[in-house]
């Protein structure tokens, strides 16, 4: 199967974005894939760390929709394995912050039932609100 | 040695076994606890974003206070900050280093933090009690070892944030040996097993509860496959989602077996002969006493 | 021979006006015409109704005050704050129990605080509002009520907060809990309340209520003074 993908100012301007956001530089990618290897939770994820990756280097917005962003709990198991030395949890952090300083958060506090708002640590709740909501 | 002391906001309430037992054990070692006056919460996960200095507010705060603390001589460390979690190390280590790096985003905060009297300059040393232990020296610590843990095969969970990135990392990412040198001054086995580094799903426990569930019992197994007893932390998220989160396996599978899961600091503090009701046993929600009596307290 | 009124220009919503020097922002609103019915109460600084932004000449900073109580300078600009919509959790404090899960459950949002300190940049009665949220936020709700006890509710905390976070409600709570659950008790009050069970002053109260203005007036500047 194949897809045209175009490159264009859009692409390239999101690109920058990120990297700007990040401080990374996304062309050392070499997609060797040992992000995706050792990611404890690649299974659960709608595209893999590599493809996180390409989608960047392409330049391809729609990387702000998939799962993966929401799902990575930055543990930085890629960012210390990647052999050209790319913290990919910092792109990652990129992406979710294009999304959350749009105001489109991923966790509203008024969802949680008071139950489980109980229930966990405060350490548990700081972090899910720094990470999933602005 | 008084060290200012970092707790953190879960040290008080969940965890609050950790903080008592670190405590304890820092007495009998010579090492004490100074908790920093006016501590504010670190914020628990780091700002990854370049231009994002708003979040590096919290830890830069709390150093200004570890700088107060010099100046009013009520701790004798040198510019030696002090935590017990996990994340709070790391997320006041990465903010430490990006104002070391970057003077300018230094300027910025002290600029906006006109507030307080004392401006930060990048000279505290944040440091886990892992590392203040080792500094200490763990042959030293077991010569103060007064009820050795030998038998005892405890699993060394060391999570995400204490070695990773290299950079703020306490020991090597790849091949960390501090919890083992550790337990071995205290006279127990150290488990050598594969999910030792293994995120245990974090805050993900807030909003994705089942991939944090079969995560942990992933790592729990692993830790039983190798034959660990008990397994220990040094993160209260971790202790949460390794300890209380096995309730929900039970459930789940009715075969699974619980494991205990300790703060590496009880440990610490029944080997120095501590007396168990003063550092608490009041977090752990798989008990770990029937197991500890059996094979440490009660030979 | 008249003292001379000196007077000082201050922008009200953006126009300027001439006022007398040494007023409150109050008074010069009142001064140049405006009749405020809200955001105005005690003019003594203890109601906290007259929450104000202001900012002075030559300085970017936005400040916070109670209108009642700060005095204007040359070039102020100047806004009231008629309200604050804050969000204000219903709870029957018997039901609740004093530590950190009533707070995760009725002010989740505590936890969003970045230690900015803005809150306490804008508190009127400069109290260290970061300081009780971060105290909230480990559950330490008796060292809560005391940093807050000086809150007068004005809002100006909430209102200039980047996490969103409610401050003062959160503090009543705070207080409240530690009133209802954690206070030392009192024995004073144990008794205050014996004698009002037993009507102790009910038929001074009475008499009080019976007597004309006058007879009041002068009971009431011929009362016994104590003074310790």
């Amino acid at each position: 199967m194949t897809k045209k993908i175009v490159l264009n100012e859009k692409t390239l301007a999101f690109q920058k974005k990120v990297e700007e956001l990040s401080g990374e530089n996304t062309a050392m990618c070499d997609q060797c894939g040992t992000c995706s290897g050792g990611c404890p939770f690649v299974e659960e994820m709608d595209i893999t760390p590599a493809q996180l990756m390409r989608k960047v280097m392409l330049g391809q917005e729609d990387v702000l929709e998939c799962d993966t962003l929401w799902i990575c709990a930055t543990c930085n198991t890629c960012t210390v394995r990647c052999p050209r030395k790319l913290d990919v949890s910092k792109i990652a952090e990129a992406l979710r912050q294009i999304k959350l300083r749009d105001e489109i958060n991923n966790l509203d506090i008024n969802d949680l039932p008071k139950n489980v708002l109980k229930e966990l640590p405060q350490i548990a709740l700081i972090a899910a609100l720094r990470k999933l909501s602005s | 040695m008084k060290i200012p002391y970092f707790p953190g906001c879960s040290l008080k309430t969940y965890a609050s076994s950790f903080e008592k037992s670190a405590i304890a054990s820092g007495a009998e070692l010579g090492i004490e606890f100074v908790e920093i006056p006016r501590w504010n919460c670190c914020g628990v996960v780091s700002s990854l974003t370049s231009d994002d200095l708003m979040h590096h507010l919290a830890p830069v705060r709390n150093m200004i206070r570890v700088l107060e603390m010099q100046n009013d001589k009520i701790v004798d460390t040198d510019n030696k900050m002090l935590t017990l979690c996990s994340m709070c190390m790391n997320t006041l280590k990465r903010s430490n280093l990006k104002m070391q790096e970057h003077a300018d985003e230094l300027e910025t905060i002290n600029d906006f933090m006109y507030k307080e009297d004392q401006k930060y300059d990048g000279s505290v040393q944040v440091m886990h009690y892992l590392e203040i232990l080792k500094e200490y020296g763990f042959a030293k610590i077991a010569e103060k070892v007064k009820v050795s843990l030998k038998g005892l095969k405890v699993a060394p969970y060391y999570g995400c944030m204490l070695i990773r990135p290299k950079e703020v990392g306490i020991d090597d990412a790849e091949e960390p040996t501090i919890f083992e040198d550790f337990l071995k001054a205290l006279g127990a086995e150290p488990v050598d097993w594969r999910s030792k580094k293994t995120c245990c799903g974090s805050y993900l426990t807030v909003n994705k509860e089942n991939i944090v569930v079969k995560l942990t019992g992933k790592i729990l197994e692993d830790a039983r496959r190798n034959g660990a007893d008990l397994i220990i932390t040094s993160c209260p998220l971790c202790a949460f989602n390794l300890d209380s989160r096995q309730e929900l396996l039970q459930i789940r599978n009715p075969n699974f077996e619980p494991i205990p899961v300790l703060y590496f600091s009880q440990l610490l503090a029944i080997a120095l002969g501590l007396d168990i009701n003063k550092f608490g046993f009041e977090n752990n929600k798989v008990d770990g006493m029937p197991l500890l009596k059996n094979k440490i307290l009660n030979k | 021979m008249a003292v001379e009124q000196k007077m000082v220009t201050v922008y009200i919503m953006g126009e300027p006006q001439l006022v007398p020097e040494g007023s409150t922002i109050i008074m010069a609103w009142e001064y140049a015409g405006f009749q405020l019915k809200k955001g105005l109460g005690c003019r003594e600084g203890f109601c906290g109704a007259c929450a104000t932004v202001y900012r002075e000449k030559g300085d970017y900073k936005l400040k916070g005050g109670l209108a009642c109580q700060t005095v204007v300078s040359e070039g102020m600009s100047l806004v009231q704050i008629p309200y604050v919509p804050a969000e204000r959790p219903r709870y029957n404090l018997a039901e609740l129990k004093p530590d950190i899960n009533t707070f995760k459950e009725l002010f989740p949002t505590i936890f969003r605080c970045v230690a900015c300190n803005t809150c306490s940049k804008a508190c009127p009665q400069d109290i260290k509002v970061m300081d009780y949220i971060q105290q909230l936020k480990r559950g330490d709700i008796a060292a809560a009520a005391s940093t807050s006890f000086d809150c007068i509710r004005c809002g100006l905390c909430a209102l200039r907060c980047p996490a969103d976070i409610v401050q003062f409600n959160a503090a009543t709570l705070a207080q409240r809990l530690y009133g209802k659950y954690l206070a030392k008790p009192s024995p004073e009050l144990a008794d205050r309340l014996q004698e009002i069970a037993d009507g102790k002053y009910d038929a001074e109260i009475e008499e009080l209520n019976n007597m004309g203005h006058d007879d009041l007036v002068k009971k009431y500047y011929s009362r016994e003074m104590k003074i310790r």
